[in-house]
């Protein structure tokens, strides 16, 4: 069993956790994940490791209240217990020092990017981090990433914070500025990692993504993250999760993330089923 | 002459008792759950089918066995009623008799092999074997073997299928303290996550591999040697005197065809995963699984045939299931019996077809496969005859739902970070089949993981060597 430490609302719907895995904590290295079941009915859920604390043997995930699963997770409290946490997962980040690189980030795929600028910055490089949100109410860890980036900068969708518009269009204001950029990291959602793939294509600036891919065990064994990268199919959770972004199928992924759109639908009903029983 | 041969007295013959049958519930019961499809004996029937054993002084039968089970010893016990004591001679050699009455292949093993077999129908070992192992469990009567004092010494067993769980079981009796890792957060590897419950109830294979817990050994669950900790971290820095490395093939093979990405089409391992461990068969639990109304199933091993006779019951009755086989119905290599049943349930067969690409629609849903008819040509390098395509037949399946069972090939955490170990071109563990010793000092492998993707029993067969290497080599 693994005990939540820590439980800190960072956003509505997004939760960050400290959860005891002193196993995971020592062996992980930024890029990685866990795949964790919470109790023996629940699904196996695929999250990033965003930091650890060795001395407390503990890794921190964060959590987007997004389906069925990730709703009844982000209602643990402090003290409860996940029944299982495997991992660390998938291949670790490559660091080096490339130069100058932009690592932008999108919602909650923020959190996947923290640990890799963090990571980046201690390689020795230059880094100027593009954190992206819907509205100032969904950004998240800006101070944690202001921190370790020699420059952060904001977007919003709706220009309630920073500069109004998406990432990949601040980073095409860059390269226009004549910026020179050696190396770009994009973590968020598909559509917004598809973006910043055309936008660094013309000028050939190697280009990495993290996909969020479908998996049960997280291990090689079902196949269910499989995706289309260049001219050859493979498995996120041990040849990924980062891939070079100028070879990835983005389009097959958005259309396997709709796949079981119908039984998240049931499954949600019966949630709010279940709520409003409670309250009559 | 003629009339005086008629009036002599017929000879006296012993009166041949026929191969007993085993219950089996009817098709059309069995294809709406997940309960078990054969009954097993009753105390009659194994009475009865115990005494067609000859108790032949050559028992042939005990080499055919993989782990040597003392067939004609456990049968005769049968036959004196001592059911318990047929059940503990089997676990002499066999910690898992429940599972392997009901998954072993004992017409290519034991029964193949049997001395009644040549005039007759051979005994029926393998259901003799699952009865006394269910007896002795639904009579709550599961000993304990004996221990032997004390080694001193630690052994790390990796994965907890059939050759993990027959290593520990006699590495365990001889003394040594053993720790099981396993990445999943269940015991039993294939056994829990391949098989489904209609040929092999999860209960029983938590209640076999039990013993391996009371015997004392540590079960580390959620823990992926390679990622989690790796070789070398558990012999340097954990203090592990040996290491066993039994973590089967788990790398679904794919058909690398046109459109194979597309919703709806997923491995036979992910299929299963799902409705076996996962049990997303079960409301209660949240894992979804998705059976269409049209499934068509590639492949003609064991694995195909769970996964078509698992879709048909997860899709109820407007699903019809498919297999897709490129050779004809001889070479198909599931068991007979496991063809058999999926026949009675109504799965359809469509042979001497291969698949050649995979066409969706613009939600990118598979929607068909386009496939093309094959003839058998010369016989290949396996023996079996060659398909060969027949030009200008390809002709469309309808499918929503399309599951691949080719087979598995070994993952590579281990052999990633374990240098010194060395592996064929197909990822496989060299190991000296006598011993299981792997090119590492101290390290010993058997099972899927050296052959390639076999049986449960071969698996135990190895690991039963393995472990003998390993008394040895801790002694020394």
């Amino acid at each position: 069993m693994h005990k939540i430490t820590r439980k800190r609302v960072l956003a509505p719907k997004i939760t960050r956790f400290s959860v005891e895995a002193p196993e995971v904590a020592r062996a992980r290295k930024p890029g990685q994940f866990v795949v964790i079941r919470a109790d023996e009915t629940s699904e196996r859920v695929p999250l990033t490791i965003v930091d650890s604390d060795l001395e407390k043997g503990t890794i921190d995930l964060i959590i987007q209240d997004a389906g069925f699963s990730t709703h009844v997770l982000s209602g643990y409290e402090e003290g409860d217990e996940l029944t299982d946490v495997l991992g660390p997962l998938g291949k670790p980040t490559h660091m080096d020092n490339f130069g100058t690189v932009v690592c932008v980030g999108g919602g909650v795929g923020t959190a996947v990017l923290y640990p890799i600028v963090k990571g980046l910055k201690e390689a020795g490089n230059t880094v100027i981090t593009i954190n992206g949100a819907r509205n100032k109410e969904l950004l998240i860890l800006e101070e944690e990433l202001g921190a370790v980036s020699d420059e952060l900068i904001i977007t919003t969708d709706d220009g309630s914070y920073g500069i109004k518009g998406f990432g990949s269009t601040v980073l095409q204001g860059l390269i226009d500025e004549g910026k020179k950029i050696d190396f770009v990291v994009a973590i968020g959602p598909t559509m917004m990692m598809k973006a910043v793939a055309e936008v660094t294509r013309p000028y050939e600036i190697p280009t990495i993504a993290s996909l969020n891919a479908i998996m049960i065990d997280g291990t090689g064994m079902c196949g269910g993250c499989r995706v289309t990268v260049g001219d050859e199919v493979k498995f996120a959770c041990v040849d990924g999760p980062e891939f070079d972004a100028h070879l990835v199928d983005f389009d097959e992924q958005i259309a396997k993330h709709h796949y079981y759109d119908t039984e998240q639908a049931c499954q949600m009903e019966k949630i709010i089923a279940d709520a409003e029983q409670e309250r009559s | 002459m003629a009339e005086e041969k008629r009036s002599r007295p017929p000879r006296k013959k012993k009166e041949r008792i026929p191969r007993q049958e085993m219950p089996v519930r009817s098709p059309e019961e069995r294809n709406r759950d997940f309960n078990e499809v054969t009954l097993g004996f009753s105390e009659e029937l194994a009475l009865t089918e115990a005494k067609r054993c000859l108790q032949c002084p050559t028992h042939p039968c005990v080499d055919g066995c993989p782990v040597s089970v003392d067939i004609p010893g456990f049968i005769h016990l049968v036959t004196e009623g001592d059911f318990i004591g047929a059940a503990q001679k089997i676990k002499e050699t066999n910690l898992l008799p429940a599972v392997c009455g009901r998954v072993c292949p004992q017409e290519e093993q034991c029964e193949q092999v049997c001395v009644v077999g040549k005039i007759d129908q051979p005994v029926a070992i393998g259901r003799l074997e699952r009865f006394v192992a269910d007896y002795e469990r639904e009579h709550g009567k599961v000993s304990l073997p004996e221990i032997a004092p004390k080694s001193g010494k630690k052994v790390a067993v990796i994965g907890s299928g059939p050759a993990s769980i027959t290593v520990s079981y006699e590495l365990l009796q001889a003394g040594h303290q053993v720790t099981i890792y396993e990445a999943l957060h269940e015991l039993g590897g294939v056994l829990v996550y391949g098989i489904p419950e209609f040929r092999l109830p999860k209960s029983i294979v938590a209640s076999e591999i039990d013993t391996i817990k009371k015997l004392g050994a540590e079960i580390k669950l959620n823990m992926l040697i390679g990622k989690t900790r790796t070789i070398d971290q558990l012999m340097e820095e954990d203090g592990f005197d040996a290491v066993f490395i039994g973590t089967g093939a788990g790398l679904p093979v794919f058909l690398n065809l046109p459109g194979e990405n597309l919703n709806g089409i997923s491995s036979a391992n992910e299929f299963l995963t799902r409705v076996n461990l996962m049990k997303a068969y079960r409301e209660e639990y949240v894992t979804p699984v998705k059976v269409g109304k049209k499934v068509a199933v590639i492949g003609a091993g064991n694995v195909a045939m769970d996964s078509a006779r698992s879709a048909k019951r997860v899709g109820g009755d407007g699903t019809e299931v498919s297999i897709i086989y490129r050779r004809a119905r001889d070479q198909m290599p599931a068991r007979e019996e496991e063809i058999h049943h999926a026949e009675e349930e109504g799965i359809i067969f469509n042979l001497l077809t291969n698949p050649v690409r995979f066409i969706g629609d613009e939600k990118n849903n598979v929607t068909q496969v386009e496939c093309i008819k094959m003839e058998l040509g010369e016989p290949d390098d396996s023996g079996r005859r060659r398909p060969i395509p027949i030009e200008g037949s390809e002709h469309i399946i309808e499918a929503d739902t399309v599951i691949v069972a080719l087979g598995t090939r070994p993952r590579k955490f281990i052999a990633e970070t374990t240098p010194d170990l060395k592996t064929s071109k197909w990822g496989t563990f060299l190991a000296d089949e006598e011993t299981g010793q792997t090119s590492k000092q101290g390290v010993f492998a058997g099972g899927d993981i050296v052959t390639g993707s076999a049986t449960v029993i071969k698996a135990m067969g190895a690991g039963r060597v393995a472990a003998k290497a390993i008394n040895e080599y801790l002694a020394g």
